[in-house]
């Protein structure tokens, strides 16, 4: 074990849904099932990193005093981490860092959020020089509408189709049918997606992830503080890197919620562009690679997106997604599983909850505790996500 | 008048207006005042400037659903394109709306675009004076008359 290593003792989760509950509620039952898994009682926990939401009002901007105050005050030091979608990753980036320092041994890192209907749309009043809120006035430029521009690109490009988009619906919902905590668990066939209507062209609805209720929440702890109540770690997951790097001036591909890219007049681009530099830089702290991972869980805000981050993973070269897919080779039984627990596709996006999720996923795969969905012999997993305004997420956990 | 100030000219032949570094010369958009966003450069000193005119498609959607506010969205809602535009010359893409009635089978990754204006939203007063809120858009560009998207420009 490395000595920058974590050990995870426990994780835990609300299911996803849509329920309009007090995302508190939803955090409060992920919290006591992380420390139950943990075999701890809240009184144990010495920090809480909270990953924040901007759409429930002020509690969702302190959430590690909020489910620190709601589990009951014990003294515990907080921190409250904003990152959009990556906001789970920093959190646990703030809970790592608290660790490794000496500061603390044993840390809940947790995110909860209730989610409005339909798109998103940026929170309320009239800011003109907001970037999130004038995309929405002057261009009607919805979160689908950036999907949809990469996948125009993966067409236009490579040659992918619907039906290339459609089959990684189809294999997502195969993999959520049995996941407990998933809120969509329905099998989609290729008809069903392409039978969908078109929302912003070429993505249809079956291709574009909901938005959700959901909680999740894990342990971490120093080697130390585990080996203590544990004894042996063999066999227990540690999270081996966690990146949350920002781009390299200039980016020059289009992302959420920008009206433009830098520009490369003056600055060439870099060698890797910004999701790629995301993944390297958590395969470079693990010093491992990827073909060591056993399985991804990625941010499948679209189908085709899927299809780019198994790209930036290096699963295969640009443009080879689409092959991969139809290889069999990211379905589980195939040789790198992507999103076994069913993706955003099953789950919807519940945004601070997210990237902590997508951890749960793999630690239950690392010990074999997945059920149905099992990857067997799984050893070693990645996450990718990514948070608008610039904020890489990446955790690779192993055992 | 513009559905937001200072971002393009509104003349005949309208250009975005960006930003360009005094000291290092690289390019923004949208204009702003202030730090030269390259991180080797300490300017601060960002000088309004027209961008190029034309550009190529680097990727395009439709929305087929009325976005929501504070996208004032008309009723009936009709479908609409959006093309992202890359310039060569300042090294930047570009997001923008297409023209009404140039939808995503009229766009192609790499096709040659320039820009123009079109109606946003109109709103009418008390009165019943109509005020319309104009906004830049990339239209297929108008080439010779035997070019690839002859016609196609409004």
């Amino acid at each position: 074990m490395n000595d920058r290593d974590l050990v995870v003792m426990g994780v835990g989760m609300h299911p996803w849904g849509k329920w309009g509950h007090d995302f508190t509620e939803y955090g409060m039952i992920a919290a006591r099932a992380a420390l139950a898994d943990a075999g701890l009682q809240w009184k144990d926990i010495q920090y809480v990193a909270g990953a924040d939401t901007i759409r429930n009002g002020y509690p969702g901007f302190i959430a590690g005093s909020t489910f620190a105050q709601k589990m009951g005050w014990t003294g515990v030091r907080v921190s409250s981490s904003y990152a959009a979608c990556a906001s789970g990753a920093q959190a646990l980036q703030t809970a790592r860092a608290s660790i490794l320092a000496g500061f603390c041994d044993v840390a809940m890192v947790i995110g909860a959020d209730t989610t409005p209907k339909g798109f998103f749309a940026p929170v309320g009043g009239e800011r003109k020089t907001d970037p999130d809120w004038l995309r929405f006035h002057l261009l009607g430029a919805t979160n689908p509408v950036y999907f949809a521009l990469f996948a125009r690109r993966r067409m236009d490009l490579y040659g992918a189709t619907a039906e290339d988009f459609a089959m990684v619906k189809v294999k997502n919902s195969r993999h959520g049918l049995e996941n407990p905590n998933a809120r969509f668990r329905k099998e989609s066939t290729v008809a069903d997606v392409l039978n969908s209507p078109v929302v912003s062209e070429p993505l249809r609805l079956l291709d574009i992830c909901a938005t959700s209720d959901g909680a999740a929440a894990m342990i971490v702890t120093s080697r130390e503080f585990a080996e203590k109540r544990l004894g042996s770690l063999n066999g227990v997951p540690r999270i081996r890197a966690v990146s949350t790097i920002t781009p390299t001036y200039p980016q020059t591909i289009l992302e959420l919620p920008d009206f433009a890219t830098d520009s490369s007049a003056v600055v060439a681009p870099p060698e890797r562009g910004f999701k790629d530099s995301i993944c390297h830089a958590a395969y470079e702290e693990a010093g491992l690679g990827p073909d060591d991972m056993s399985m991804a869980e990625v941010y499948d805000l679209s189908t085709a997106l899927e299809l780019d981050w198994y790209e930036h993973l290096g699963l295969c070269a640009k443009g080879d997604a689409e092959g991969l897919l139809r290889s069999g080779a990211t379905t589980i039984g195939g040789r790198v599983p992507v999103n076994p627990s069913g993706g955003l596709s099953c789950f919807g996006e519940a945004i601070p909850a997210q990237a902590v999720a997508q951890v749960c996923e793999l630690v239950w795969q690392l010990r074999g505790q997945a059920g149905a969905r099992q990857i067997e012999g799984a050893r070693a997993g990645i996450t990718a996500n990514q948070g608008l305004f610039g904020h890489g997420s990446s955790v690779i956990v192993s055992v | 008048m513009p559905a937001v100030d200072g971002w393009f000219t509104l003349d005949d032949e309208p250009h975005l207006i960006g930003g360009r570094c005094a000291d290092c010369g690289t390019y923004v958009f949208p204009p702003r005042a202030g730090a030269c966003p390259n991180p080797e450069c300490e300017s601060d000193e960002l000088v309004p400037t027209t961008l190029s005119r034309h550009g190529r498609v680097w990727s395009y959607t439709e929305n087929r659903y009325a976005p929501p506010p504070p996208y004032k969205a008309a009723e009936p809602f009709e479908p609409y394109a959006l093309v992202a535009v890359e310039l060569e010359k300042e090294g930047i893409i570009v997001l923008g709306q297409a023209p009404k009635g140039i939808l995503a089978p009229d766009l192609k990754v790499g096709m040659r675009m320039q820009l123009e204006t079109d109606v946003l939203f109109a709103e009418s007063n008390e009165q019943g004076e109509t005020t319309e809120h104009m906004i830049y858009v990339w239209a297929p560009a108008v080439e010779s008359a035997s070019g690839p998207n002859a016609g196609v420009a409004s």
